[in-house]
């Protein structure tokens, strides 16, 4: 159960560069934070540094509880050959879901009649909301999201920002990279080059 | 379901599909033992002499084909995101990757490799030998390969340099395999340090793997 979370004094680096320095951001249960900026301002890393992957330059990156986050990132990591049942589920499972759930869920965000398809032949939306099912189906309290809501329609928005209400209902934490407003009440912050 | 067992099945289904699978690789080894004979004549006499040496190159160069898409895949489509976040350390996610690898391409060409040896010459009675040290060999060549694989992340052109890693890892394995495939006083010891060599990779290649993918991710 991850109860905060604290990023303090974070510096991130790509290469030679280094795209911000010293920010401070905590993320309470409950609480939803909007990570705005310019292009390659660095929400991206931002958000991949607080998954693990990257390693500030200075800083640190602090939960309190334990467990380990949700990540929606510009790829959904979908297999082209596989049918989106067959990734749903396994998703889910590895995420420490049911299966049962996974179908459950992808029925409310209306993709249970695209389920039998291969991912080839989804849509950049409908891929999208078998990744979010995911989140769905497999409870984990962190959701890091990057640009979460860039390819669904009005609809799937709508859909999306319900689910994110209750998760922030159940005491979750989001942390999103976006452009577009979050359909949620979420606190802004800016990513700036220093 | 496990999360365990639930990757284990994707990764088979997905290895037995990669590039053509097991077919491919099966296709590749008969065509190049084929290939022999048209190179150094019909002599049955000088074609015995090499057919197990031959089978046993073949199939390492024939474990190589399908190592470019077993870590690329993942990571170009951000699975290998996912899969890091998941349940199971890095190095578990790997090793069942490598395991996957080996049952969907090393274990047919270890029954395809006896058909090929005796059809150049090997006589009948080596081929149980041959088919384990080929099983024995394979495991090797997918924990290595899988290391080169990682290794070659994120870089064009990965094929080729998977090869160029791995070929010279792989030089043990042919060594031990080679002799213990060529029957003769040397065969034991061969077949002792083939499996010694498959797992040690087994138990090494793991780390190699999983901190090459964390590279890779950073």
């Amino acid at each position: 159960m991850i109860t905060a979370l604290h990023i303090e004094n974070l510096s991130v680096g790509r290469g030679h560069r280094v795209l911000f320095r010293g920010l401070d951001v905590a993320v309470r249960a409950g609480e939803a934070v909007a990570l705005t900026g310019p292009n390659g301002a660095g929400k991206t890393s931002l958000l991949r540094c607080v998954a693990g992957f990257i390693r500030p330059l200075a800083g640190v990156v602090r939960c309190e509880g334990s467990g380990e986050p949700h990540l929606v990132g510009h790829q959904d990591g979908l297999k082209s050959g596989r049918t989106a049942r067959e990734e749903l589920i396994f998703w889910v499972r590895w995420h420490g879901g049911q299966s049962a759930g996974a179908l459950a869920t992808a029925e409310r965000l209306g993709i249970g009649r695209a389920l039998d398809l291969q991912v080839r032949q989804l849509s950049a939306g409908q891929r999208r909301r078998v990744a979010l099912a995911r989140l769905l189906a497999a409870p984990r309290d962190l959701w890091l999201l990057d640009e979460p809501l860039a390819p669904l329609d009005a609809e799937g928005r709508d859909l999306i920002g319900r689910e994110m209400a209750a998760h922030l209902g159940c005491g979750g934490l989001i942390l999103a990279a976006v452009h577009d407003p979050l359909p949620v009440a979420a606190r802004m912050v800016e990513v700036s080059a220093p | 379901m496990s999360p365990l067992s639930a990757l284990f099945r994707r990764e088979l289904a997905l290895a037995w599909g990669r590039g053509g699978g097991p077919m491919l690789a099966v296709g590749f080894f008969a065509t190049a033992t084929t290939l022999l004979p048209l190179a150094v004549g019909p002599s049955a006499a000088r074609l015995a002499a090499v057919a197990t040496g031959v089978t046993w190159v073949a199939l390492a160069l024939a474990s190589l084909l399908s190592l470019e898409r077993l870590f690329e895949r993942d990571f170009e489509d951000g699975a290998l995101d996912l899969l890091s976040l998941g349940p199971l350390p890095m190095e578990a996610t790997a090793a069942v990757k490598c395991l996957a690898q080996w049952l969907a391409n090393g274990a047919p060409l270890a029954l395809a490799a006896p058909v090929a040896a005796v059809s150049l010459g090997a006589p009948a009675a080596a081929v149980p030998m041959i088919a384990l040290a080929a099983g024995l060999g394979g495991l090797a060549f997918a924990f290595v390969g899988g290391a080169g694989a990682a290794l070659a992340l994120a870089s064009r052109r990965g094929g080729v340099l998977i090869a160029v890693i791995v070929l010279p890892l792989l030089a043990p394995p042919v060594i031990f395999g080679g002799a213990a495939v060529g029957g003769g006083p040397a065969a034991g010891a061969g077949l002792a340090l083939l499996a010694a060599y498959a797992l040690a990779a087994v138990a090494l290649a793991p780390f190699a793997m999983a901190a090459a993918c964390r590279n890779a991710l950073s």
